[in-house]
């Protein structure tokens, strides 16, 4: 087998990976009698139209990198964070109550404190899963869902209850949203005219981190040992148990921190929806990304720009933006399925003799 | 008395989507198949049932036929998932957590695309009424409780002796618990592995399908985005917690709708206490019951989860 037969195969693979993604979400737009090619090209290309566009692209990056960073170590150390929304729930919440407590504070002790604030209690909720699955083996997979529902009805409450705007109880609206945070908590925006803030730089910064500790120390080797086979890092000497806890700790508070950004780039305060489904968006991100910081940036920027490209296909083809949900499900199923395809050497042969036979007869 | 007949007749009622998506969860699981997409199935499959009635009636009465009907379209669509998934973690042998969830994400959005183009916004069906069973309706208390619920509730409890005769007593159902105990023997003893997997997730998703359009057609009358809000992920844990014995889950399911009425009965009588936590219950032992039920981790299938590869000696 010659490496440009490897390399011809391979290609292959993956441009019928892509295909095979697209007509599965032309089977949903032929089904709803959208005009497939225009659809997939203004959730691509319509969002790189101007600097305001781009920059809400951006915007969105930042969460769905810094969750699929923690899901890639999380699912690198052989555990399923399919939590991360309640866990990112958790971090506003956290966030929320610390900038509500000490408002009066200066920006450069509150600011990495409510950052904290966030990225523990995003932690503590990827702890609970991450001791069950250590301590009694409760599969991470159905425990993370729970706490997501969970994390959402929690923070439904303290939005209606201890953190509710005073303003709302004046007016009555009842809106559930906390107060407007104090502008010392505010992350800087620093492109005029968009709501691009400095929370690009966390995210950037946490990848490079990230990168270094999985590969470059004892600690991120022994990690991926647990998660890669859980036997011989065993005999090998590697506490396996405590390796999930960490990465479950590190993954919910990875998710807890972009909750933090949001709510200190973007939000400024705790409204309902926040969340939005950026928890389940981060785990395709990690996966498109190949479970590495360097792919996850620009996988994030991708999905970023698929959120973006589905809230303009209601007005541009009438296609409404749960499409990119379904994009998002068959992304995955396709990823999945791929890999299992690519890793197996005994079909790539098979398909070597049957085209060299044909080639020499 | 009151309140206690409308507690648990409301409880067998929403009983039913769990019990069903769970029958089928635990015929996949049974031949190996761990199917977390279950949640997807089941929201696809509460759009079909309400839309093949909606479609003819517009809301309005529509003959009973089409309510049949709408419960068929599910079922056919849940099949159809079932064997996209099968396709996926069978043909492909993809881990089938990770698959689950892609399975999942793919259901709920399409059932809500669908559901924006056909429908629109907010319209009820007139759904499946009740069908009191004639005599024993008219028992006191046992009688509104058992008898006076919809043709579905019935049949899905009929469904538990049903599905226990077929896993344990039909040598389809034999076949099955071979390939989800020892794939590899039943592969040496020549059951098509592969066959036998693609059909039990067939089988799965048709009453995951089911399930859906119980919700649709029978509890809410309509459809919303947030229809099934995790019951499919709670079907998959009830599973565990029957310990893959049809009457277990039956059980697991009463006791899970009578913490999900709960929620019900709070809003209803106006108790003062905030309803978020009455919603959390039934998440919260889920927990729980997977926490501190340790005999789940020993009776399960033991290929559960285990894609099958002819080729490779193990």
């Amino acid at each position: 087998m010659t490496n440009q037969f490897k390399f011809l195969y391979k290609t292959c693979i993956v441009l019928l990976a892509v295909l095979a993604t697209m007509a599965m979400g032309a089977v949903i737009l032929l089904a709803i009698g959208a005009p497939v090619l225009k659809t997939y090209a203004v959730i691509v290309f319509d969002p790189l139209k101007n600097i305001g566009l781009i920059s809400e692209v951006l915007i969105r990056t930042i969460p769905l990198t810094i969750i699929a960073l923690g899901i890639a170590v999380a699912y690198r150390s052989g555990i399923i964070n399919i939590g991360a929304e309640g866990q990112m729930a958790m971090g506003i919440l956290a966030t929320t109550a610390v900038a509500l407590a000490l408002p009066d504070l200066p920006k450069p002790l509150l600011l990495p404190l409510v950052l904290i604030a966030g990225i523990a209690g995003g932690a503590l909720w990827g702890a609970i899963p991450g001791l069950l699955k250590a301590k009694l083996q409760v599969s991470e997979l159905l425990s993370t869902v729970m706490l997501n529902y969970i994390a959402e009805q929690f923070y439904t409450f303290c939005l209606r209850k201890p953190f509710l705007d005073p303003a709302e109880m004046t007016t009555g609206s009842g809106t559930p949203q906390s107060m407007r945070l104090t502008k010392n908590i505010w992350l800087t925006r620093f492109v005029s005219g968009t709501r691009l803030h400095t929370g690009i730089f966390i995210a950037i910064g946490f990848a490079i981190v990230i990168y270094l500790l999985l590969w470059k120390t004892p600690f991120g080797y022994k990690m991926r040992a647990a998660g890669s086979c859980e036997r011989a890092a065993r005999y090998g000497g590697i506490n396996v148990a405590k390796y999930l806890v960490i990465a479950m700790v590190l993954s919910g508070g990875f998710a807890g921190l972009a909750g933090a950004v949001e709510i200190c780039g973007v939000h400024h305060r705790a409204i309902q929806g926040i969340t939005g489904g950026y928890g389940f968006s981060a785990i395709v991100v990690a996966l498109f990304g190949g479970l590495h910081p360097a792919g996850i940036i620009p996988a994030a920027f991708f999905f970023g720009l698929l959120l973006v490209g589905g809230n303009m296909t209601q007005n541009a083809v009438g296609v409404p933006a749960n499409m990119v949900q379904v994009l998002q499900g068959v992304i995955i199923l396709v990823i999945v399925a791929t890999q299992m395809i690519l890793s197996n050497t005994y079909l790539m042969e098979r398909i070597w003799r049957k085209t060299h036979k044909e080639a020499s007869s | 008395m009151n309140i206690i007949v409308t507690v648990l007749s409301l409880a067998i009622s929403s009983s039913v989507a769990l019990l069903l998506a769970s029958i089928g969860e635990m015929i996949n699981q049974r031949a190996g198949i761990f199917n977390l997409g279950c949640e997807g199935i089941m929201s696809m499959g509460a759009f079909l049932g309400m839309l093949v009635p909606y479609a003819v009636g517009h809301g309005g009465d529509t003959p009973e036929i089409f309510n049949f009907l709408g419960l068929l379209a599910a079922m056919a669509m849940g099949a159809l998932l079932g064997l996209f998934f099968a396709l996926i973690v069978v043909t492909f042998r993809a881990p089938q957590g990770i698959a689950g969830i892609g399975l999942q994400m793919f259901g709920v959005g399409a059932a809500g695309t669908l559901f924006r183009h056909f429908v629109g916004g907010t319209q009820s069906v007139p759904g499946i009424t009740t069908a009191p069973v004639p005599l024993l309706s008219r028992i006191p208390f046992a009688g509104q409780i058992f008898f006076s619920q919809n043709a579905l509730v019935y049949l899905a409890f009929l469904l538990v002796p049903l599905s226990w005769y077929i896993l344990f007593k039909t040598p389809w159902g034999l076949e099955v618990r071979a390939v989800g105990t020892h794939p590899r023997a039943a592969d040496s003893i020549g059951i098509n592995v592969t066959r036998i997997r693609y059909q039990s997730l067939a089988v799965g998703g048709a009453l995951a399908g089911l399930a859906g359009a119980y919700l649709s057609l029978c509890q809410a009358k309509m459809f919303s985005d947030s229809i099934v809000s995790g019951r499919g992920f709670i079907a998959v844990a009830l599973v565990y917690f029957g310990h893959w014995q049809p009457v277990k889950i039956m059980w697991g399911a009463l006791l899970f709708s009578l913490a999900q009425t709960f929620q019900t009965i709070i809003q209803s009588y106006g108790i003062n206490f905030p309803y978020e936590f009455a919603v959390m219950l039934p998440y919260v032992l889920v927990i729980v019951v997977l926490a501190f039920d340790r005999e789940s981790q020993r009776l399960g299938p033991t290929a559960l989860g285990v894609p099958f590869d002819r080729e490779i000696r193990t």
